[in-house]
């Protein structure tokens, strides 16, 4: 070990720069072994250190009387009455599904369900968030495919249904997709377990899977740009195993229900090192580990390896003392490894050995306090004209306009993708994907959750700060568009390099934006994830600053779905419509043209009309509930009528706002709801002051939206549905 | 009735049935892991679905040939009702109860939808409460379903009136259409000989419950309810 | 001693998998491929008293737990 001399090329090499290998130098009071060196790596990476984004994550609002814990430990956890809790967070792994689709989605499940289950959670909803490069491109197909089948594979298998999510398509990235997933758990809020690390003497008890030499490196990769060697790093992507997670979980929430449990952290990026530092230093005590202990798949490992490994299905413990044999016999029945491999200490310091001998020896604090943070320097982004629609040309009939955005690749229907997914697992899913958000029930309770993750990159793009409000706003509508009440939100910041005035730039917007609209739809920040560096030959990705939201509807019974649900009903629309066509769908689909503000967030009109809609769907007022987005009115008619199957005709208008703003713009904080009570509904509309109008009425079999000019719900389910499956099946690519 | 379900490392819907089960007949079903020495003395086992031991190898391959299943297979021997879904009806032929295989879907993808089947039969313990024809829609989750079998065995399942249920379109006519998997003959559910050993793939109990959108997996609880008192 | 079991398919029973690889090569511009068929390669280091003990093991095994015979056709190498 202590045989590798320390040179400026190693030291790049671990990614740390000239500055912070000096600190290393003074924290240590002297050279650094290579164990040493790669924990000190692994630590101030970006990924566990957070260090472009930590100055301005503080900015965000984390506080509330529902939330129980907020960012900093492996999850966040909220109160959801009777006792329990839901803990939920989001992460990215986009670099490793890059490099292989299958087991870079799979393991980036498989993490994301740990951090929740550590927390002694059950898992009980996936999600994710997914975006991709442009379909033309070579690798996009093969790239879909893989992580799809990946997040099926791990979520399929362990036995948690994958409820929501949501995919795009931009040739932003063609060089880095993204893969988000998100895990919401439910545990009792009196028995949630954090990473603390208490009570001298006590032993360190490792869990799980043995050790190998899996994506050693990975937590400096998933840091660092790509360029045209990368597709050379596959032997750091870690393999996943499922089956071993489903014993790890089952296991560890046995164990949970004893009081055998201290404290208890997942080994993620950076294995042994982050779990084993984070755990000391929220303790305020050294961990002394004896690493020829720690259970291991292959020979001749040496500490380096063992303490950067990222071998996944691992858990990290600590137990009350004497508590061993009962954690043991509950491991072993799940045949899982179980080893006692250090103690908690008073040195302060992370103590490693090996047979005996000292073999790195860092104390825990400086590790963690100096680790660096930076207020990189950013520039704003410039402000985009508006776009008046009246400026724009004749678009032809609207029910073709409203054809080609269903069926163009952001539009059309992911069937294809959720049909992969079990997403009716335990049987407690009440909304499915293809709803405004997924809700599943909580076993023996009136109580179920809503959840969805949402982002409008190409807001973000155009103005960081409206789409930062909006990725918020629309996640909080998309739950209150069923009926429940958002409690909290966990977001998964996805930039590009952060060392790029620019590129900082839109995260600084975003983060403005997310923390005005958390802050006044009281809806706080409790867990999240940064990537940075998603970019391959200076080509950036779009700004995707990804929401995940929970909320909670007492009764589920009171649910509101998006299906139209009867014949003869009145349609209303709640909301302010201007006609916003900056940045819309119909006028990237329709005109070709990606420009324009995007629709400005009025966070209180949001407020307003979401508590408004929340009392209309509580008083059993309407009955069918749809929030407005991507594509507007016309679109969200015309998902309402195909998952009812039922048509609808809309009345004629008479305002002034050009037929193609009125059915296509974006204008936000706006729902549509149908009602056999229309009345009612007015009228509370008007009590709250939020503008109402009532734009048509459902039946027949087919999309009326002027007069002249109607299209069967036959052929547009049909152009909903086609696109996917036969780009997939490779359709697509013979004609190009 | 007295129902035990039977747990291996891997099974995950073994609280959806024994949800299923509860709702059906008003009674707990008991959970046994694999490992325990003695099966409890009860009137139906089930094997629930999952990925018993990861499907590593073959899919209920592991559990198929372990000690738990040959204790099932002697039960099964004595007229104890055996219900195997979806992995437990892929280990249910591995033990050798029921004849044939499940083989990866013909379109090679996992496969989550409510999927339109018919019951064939009425005439057994699993199915009594349905009528022969009717038409019910039962989710089906799984990578494995596609059912095959040689065709002297398909013809002797047929001609013995053991092929409870078969995929069919939405309408229930049972064509290439609506056969989601590639399944022989559109096969979806069989019984053994004896007719007290039923594997189906498609998840009755995940349709027993007005909030998951349908409740035609009751009968086929109720059914045995009934039978089982 | 060391015992590779292949495992096939056998002829006659669809191979999804097998049809999905022929594709892709096709695709990929290699011509001439008439057939793919995939299967598993199962490696096992094991004690043995001598080749003929091993096989007779191996192919125990074989019957009981890693080939299933509706489908699947095994062979066994044996080697020190």
């Amino acid at each position: 070990m202590s045989g590798v001399k320390m040179t400026p090329e190693l030291v790049a090499e671990h990614g740390l720069t000239g500055d912070e290998y000096n600190t290393v130098l003074s924290i240590m009071g002297r050279e650094p072994n290579i164990t040493e060196l790669g924990i000190f790596s692994v630590m101030w990476s970006e990924h566990c250190s957070y260090k472009s984004s930590r100055f301005w994550l503080k900015t965000l609002p984390t506080t509330g009387p529902q939330v129980i814990q907020g960012p900093g430990e492996n999850a966040g956890v909220v109160d959801i009455g009777e006792g329990q809790a839901a803990v939920f967070k989001i992460e990215s792994h986009n670099h490793p599904s890059y490099i292989e689709p299958y087991q870079g989605a799979a393991t980036g499940v498989g993490g994301i369900l740990r951090d929740v289950f550590t927390m002694g959670a059950r898992p009980i909803a996936n999600l994710n968030a997914l975006r991709f490069g442009d379909p033309g491109n070579a690798k996009t197909r093969h790239l879909v495919d893989g992580v799809v089948a990946g997040i099926g594979g791990y979520g399929n298998c362990i036995g948690v249904p994958t409820v929501a999510g949501e995919v795009n398509f931009h040739p932003a990235y063609n060089g880095n997709c993204l893969v988000n997933a998100m895990t919401v758990g439910l545990a009792d809020s009196d028995n949630i377990f954090y990473s603390k690390a208490s009570g001298i003497g006590n032993p360190v008890v490792y869990v799980g899977s043995k050790t190998g030499r899996d994506g050693i490196h990975g937590a400096t990769m998933a840091s660092a740009e790509f360029s045209d060697q990368t597709e050379e790093k596959r032997p750091t992507v870690q393999v996943g195993d499922p089956f071993t997670e489903k014993l790890l979980l089952e296991a560890c929430l046995e164990l949970m229900s004893t009081d055998a449990i201290v404290s208890i952290q997942d080994m993620g990026a950076a294995g042994l090192t982050s779990s084993s530092v984070e755990m000391a230093d929220k303790g305020g005590v050294g961990i002394r580990l004896d690493l020829d202990k720690v259970p291991m798949r292959e020979e001749g490992m040496t500490p380096y390896e063992l303490m950067l490994s990222e071998s996944q299905e691992r858990m990290l413990m600590v137990l009350k003392p004497g508590r061993e044999d009962e954690a043991r016999a509950i491991f072993e029945k799940w045949e899982l490894d179980f080893a006692v491999i250090g103690e908690v200490t008073t040195s302060g310091n992370l103590e490693l050995f090996w047979y005996g001998e000292t073999v790195g020896d860092i104390p825990v604090k400086p590790l963690v306090e100096a680790s660096p943070m930076y207020e990189r320097p950013w520039e704003p982004t410039p402000a985009q004209a508006e776009i008046d629609p009246d400026s724009l040309p004749d678009a032809g009939k609207m029910t073709n306009c409203l054809k080609d955005i269903l069926s163009s690749p952001d539009m059309c229907s992911r069937r294809w993708i959720w049909e992969q997914y079990d997403h009716l697992i335990r049987g407690e899913t009440l909304q499915i994907p293809g709803g405004d958000a997924a809700v599943v029930r909580i076993p023996e309770t009136s109580k179920a959750l809503a959840t969805t993750v949402d982002c409008t990159p190409r807001y973000c793009l155009a103005d960081p700060e409206q789409g930062g409000r909006q990725a918020v706003a629309e996640c909080w509508r998309n739950m209150v568009a069923t009926g429940a009440k958002p409690l909290a939100l966990t977001n998964n910041m996805n930039f590009g390099n952060p060392e790029r005035p620019k590129i900082m730039g839109q995260f600084v917007g975003a983060i403005k934006g997310m923390a005005a609209a958390a802050k006044t739809l009281d809806f706080p920040v409790v867990s999240g994830n940064v990537s940075l560096y998603n970019e391959t030959e200076g080509k950036a990705i779009l700004p995707t600053p990804v929401i995940g939201g929970v909320g909670l509807l007492k009764d589920h019974t009171k649910m509101a779905t998006l299906a139209f649900k009867a014949e003869d009903e009145t349609i209303l629309l709640l909301g302010e419509s201007k006609g916003w066509v900056g940045q819309s769908i119909f006028l990237r689909e329709i005109h070709g043209r990606e420009e324009g503000a995007p629709p400005p967030v009025d966070l209180e009109a949001e407020a307003r009309n979401g508590a408004l809609v929340l009392d209309l769907i509580d008083k059993g007022l309407v009955t069918a509930c749809h929030d407005l987005s991507d594509g507007g009115l016309a679109v969200g008619l015309a998902e309402m009528a195909m998952a009812g199957n039922i048509g609808a005709t809309v009345a004629e208008q008479s305002d002034e706002t050009p037929a193609h703003a009125f059915f296509f713009g974006e204008d936000q904080a706006r729902y549509v709801v149908t009602s056999t009570q229309a009345d009612a509904v007015i009228h509370l509309a008007e009590q709250a002051g939020v503008p109402v109008q009532v734009i048509g009425r459902t039946g027949g079999e087919a999309l009326t939206l002027t007069p002249e000019d109607t299209i069967s719900l036959e052929l547009l389910r049909h152009a909903h549905e086609d696109w996917l499956p036969a780009y997939m099946s490779g359709e697509e690519a013979a004609e190009q | 009735m007295r129902a035990a379900v039977i747990v291996f490392p891997g099974t995950n819907r073994e609280k959806d049935i024994a949800e299923a089960l509860e709702r059906a007949s008003g009674k707990k079903a008991q959970f046994v892991w694999h490992g325990d020495s003695d099966l409890p003395d009860v009137d139906l086992i089930v094997v629930p679905g999952g990925f018993s031991y990861g499907d590593y190898l073959r899919c209920g391959a592991m559990a198929g040939n372990s000690p738990v299943m040959r204790a099932v297979k002697q039960k099964a021997d004595a007229g104890v009702r055996v219900l195997g879904v979806c992995n437990g009806f892929q280990i249910l032929t591995e033990t050798g109860l029921l004849p044939g295989v499940l083989m990866r879907n013909a379109q090679l993808k996992f496969i989550c939808k409510k999927a339109t089947l018919t019951v064939q039969n009425s005439d057994s313990d699993f199915s009594s409460a349905y009528s022969e024809g009717q038409r019910v829609v039962f989710p089906v989750a799984h990578n494995e379903g596609n059912y095959f079998a040689d065709d002297a065995t398909l013809d002797r399942l047929e001609g013995e009136d053991r092929v409870v249920f078969r995929y069919a379109d939405a309408d229930g006519t049972v064509n290439k259409a609506g056969n989601i998997n590639g399944s022989q003959r559109n096969i979806a559910g069989i019984l053994n000989e004896k007719r007290n050993v039923l594997g189906m793939m498609p998840h009755p109990e995940n349709a027993t419950d007005p909030a998951q959108g349908g409740t035609d997996g009751l009968g086929l609880f109720k059914s045995l309810a009934e039978v089982l008192q | 001693m060391k015992a590779t079991v292949t495992i096939t398919l056998k002829s006659g029973v669809l191979d999804p998998q097998g049809k999905a690889i022929e594709h892709a090569l096709g695709a990929l511009g290699f011509q001439g491929v008439n057939d793919v068929r995939q299967g598993k390669v199962i490696e096992i280091d094991l004690d043995a008293a001598d080749p003929t003990t091993a096989e007779a093991l191996v192919k125990d095994m074989c019957g009981k737990l890693l080939a299933n015979p509706v489908i699947e056709d095994y062979s066994i190498e044996i080697s020190a």
